[in-house]
């Protein structure tokens, strides 16, 4: 019986054939902190009689969910963090790169075959990268901190395999909605989602990491996506001397279950309040009024995210009935949205652009919605409460769609306006 | 002790919003917990008391702040039908012992419960009901106080590649 990538990644670091369901302590080849689970896993560290970490080249530390400081207390927490990155010699970041997941894969932190931790769920945007990659607490995080390993429960996978060609306007985030819709909120618990296809294979990164970035919302581990070409060509930017190498399932490896979808004639999907997977046609919701719209997020917070928002703008602007809340997810993806004119574009069409972070989505920092409000956005959940008041209404979608909706006031369909 | 009844799909924001993360103190967060959703549960929880859930218990947000939030109000025990996966292993980190038990549908807000863990069954309003049988090494961590308390003893981790077959 052939082995998953997944199985792959884990008996390469064990030096033996380790398949799903064995519970091994393995070595990890990264490790990012920010600013909210930082602390708690930095004191947790200290707690466990840490000294010294296992290698400061292997973990990255930046601040990204309450920048710049919001309150005392988050001042307080990045002095901390900073003092801590500074004794041990792990590279900070700080609050000038933007949000972790985008900083760990375009600083090319994360490459195929390794086995990436960080504390935080979304971590498994990484797979992305041919990583396995995933989210785990902040005590979690002190083990690994001490001592480079971690104990894994190596995950069965489900491969959903993506066939078709996407209709105008629609896109990675309203497959993932639709794949989150038909396996449910915990239909992946404790297992690695494994994208292949035509479809994805036809994806740029960017489309990619939407996809993995919300493996989490289905519970589960992680999700991946074998390096191909595009990855390699992704990599060889971002590591001096990386060699492509062969990693993908085998063809006879044994899957939990396997999906496939077809997605020429899916439609925009839209996350309706408040769990993820009670995704629904764009046309089932069209008409709902908004207040708030969030383009931005390790979801969507990307250059090719705000060029598919300005072409479905065009020329016009967007509603003065709807708060319009812009964020790059790096310095980088807002230079490049910058230098395309595209910042220009959504700021003259009535947009609020702010600087790199996680912004509405964290739903403690800014942009909190009042009991009653509706937010549309790109972000990855919509749980109740997590963009402020519990009373409020949180729809996800993807950039075009938000565009869309920016400009009307109300869910629109992408395809018409 | 008295049980809390919730539903499906508890999310880590419905458990603790994302405004108090700044906060690391398990007694300052319970005074949060479930806050806006359930503002009962951080006045009138006492020791002892049991988390009685649905579905998927947890998911979303690795913060830790989730289940030390719930231990700080001074649940034990949470029985759910399933788990999600980081918040399981929080839960067991910090010290909070998660069952699976599949009849928690059966179960009333305010009822009595016992929990018997090491005889698989929890008693709720003198009624017995099984729970799936928990690892040892589970068990060591919580009875450790969590995790912290096992990584002290290690001089270092057992690493696979290290332990041959």
């Amino acid at each position: 019986m052939g082995a998953t990538i997944t199985e792959k990644i884990f008996s390469g670091k064990c030096q033996r054939d380790i398949r799903a369901g064995s519970v091994v302590m393995a070595p990890v080849d990264g490790a990012m902190i920010h600013d909210i689970t930082g602390p708690l896993a930095i004191q947790k560290f200290y707690e466990m009689g840490g000294v010294h970490v296992f290698d400061p080249k292997l973990i990255i530390m930046l601040f990204d969910h309450q920048i710049p400081a919001d309150s005392i207390e988050a001042a307080k927490n990045h002095v901390y963090m900073r003092k801590f990155a500074a004794e041990q010699d792990i590279h900070n970041y700080d609050i000038c790169e933007g949000v972790c997941h985008q900083i760990v894969m375009e600083k090319g932190h994360a490459a195929p075959g390794e086995i990436i931790v960080g504390a935080d769920s979304h971590t498994c945007m990484y797979g992305a990268a041919g990583a396995f990659a995933t989210g785990i607490g902040s005590t979690d995080m002190g083990f690994v901190l001490k001592f480079g390993a971690l104990y894994f429960r190596v995950p069965e996978s489900i491969r959903a395999e993506v066939n078709g060609t996407f209709q105008h306007r629609v896109g990675a985030k309203d497959l993932i909605l639709s794949i989150a819709a038909d396996l449910g909120a915990d239909g992946a618990t404790y297992k690695a989602i494994e994208f292949c296809g035509k479809t994805i294979r036809l994806l740029g990164m960017p489309g990619r990491m939407t996809c993995c970035n919300m493996a989490i919302e289905m519970g589960a581990k992680t999700g991946i996506i074998a390096p191909d070409k595009v990855t390699w060509d992704y990599m060889a930017k971002r590591r001096a001397g990386i060699r492509p190498f062969a990693l993908a399932s085998d063809p006879d490896a044994e899957y939990a279950e396997r999906r496939s979808y077809d997605v020429s004639r899916l439609e925009p999907q839209v996350a309706t309040p408040h769990n993820v997977d009670q995704g629904v046609p764009v046309g089932k919701v069209a008409g709902t009024h908004i207040d708030q719209v969030f383009i931005g997020s390790c979801t969507n917070g990307r250059f090719e995210d705000f060029a598919e928002a300005a072409e479905v703008l065009g020329s016009k602007e967007f509603s003065d009935k709807v708060r319009v809340i812009i964020i790059p997810s790096s310095r980088n993806e807002y230079l490049k949205t910058l230098r395309a004119g595209l910042i220009e574009k959504f700021v003259t069409a009535g947009a609020l652009v702010e600087a790199p972070s996680c912004g509405p989505c964290m739903g403690g920092a800014f942009g909190l919605l009042a009991p009653g409000e509706v937010s549309l956005s790109t972000s990855n959940r919509n749980f109740k409460g997590r963009q402020g008041s519990t009373e409020a209404f949180v729809y996800l979608c993807s950039p075009a769609t938000a565009a869309a909706s920016a400009i009307t006031g109300e869910i629109t369909d992408p395809r018409e306006v | 002790m008295r049980g809390w009844k919730f539903g499906d799909n508890i999310d880590t924001d419905a458990i603790i919003p994302g405004r108090f993360l700044t906060i690391y103190d398990e007694k300052e967060l319970a005074k949060h917990a479930f806050e806006g959703t359930r503002d009962d549960f951080s006045k009138l929880a006492q020791d002892g008391d049991v988390i009685v859930a649905g579905r998927n218990f947890g998911c979303g947000s690795s913060r830790e702040h989730a289940p030390l939030a719930l231990k700080g109000a001074g649940i034990r025990v949470i029985l759910a039908q399933s788990f999600a996966r980081i918040f399981f292993r929080n839960a067991i980190n910090v010290g909070l012992l998660p069952l699976v038990c599949p009849d928690t549908d059966t179960m009333k807000d305010g009822s009595s419960i016992i929990v018997k863990e090491r005889e698989g069954k929890v008693i709720v309003e003198g009624k017995e009901y099984p729970i799936e049988p928990v690892p040892e090494f589970m068990y060591n961590i919580v009875e450790a106080a969590g995790l912290v308390g096992y990584a002290r003893q290690l001089k270092e981790a057992p690493v696979c590649t290290k332990s041959q077959r």
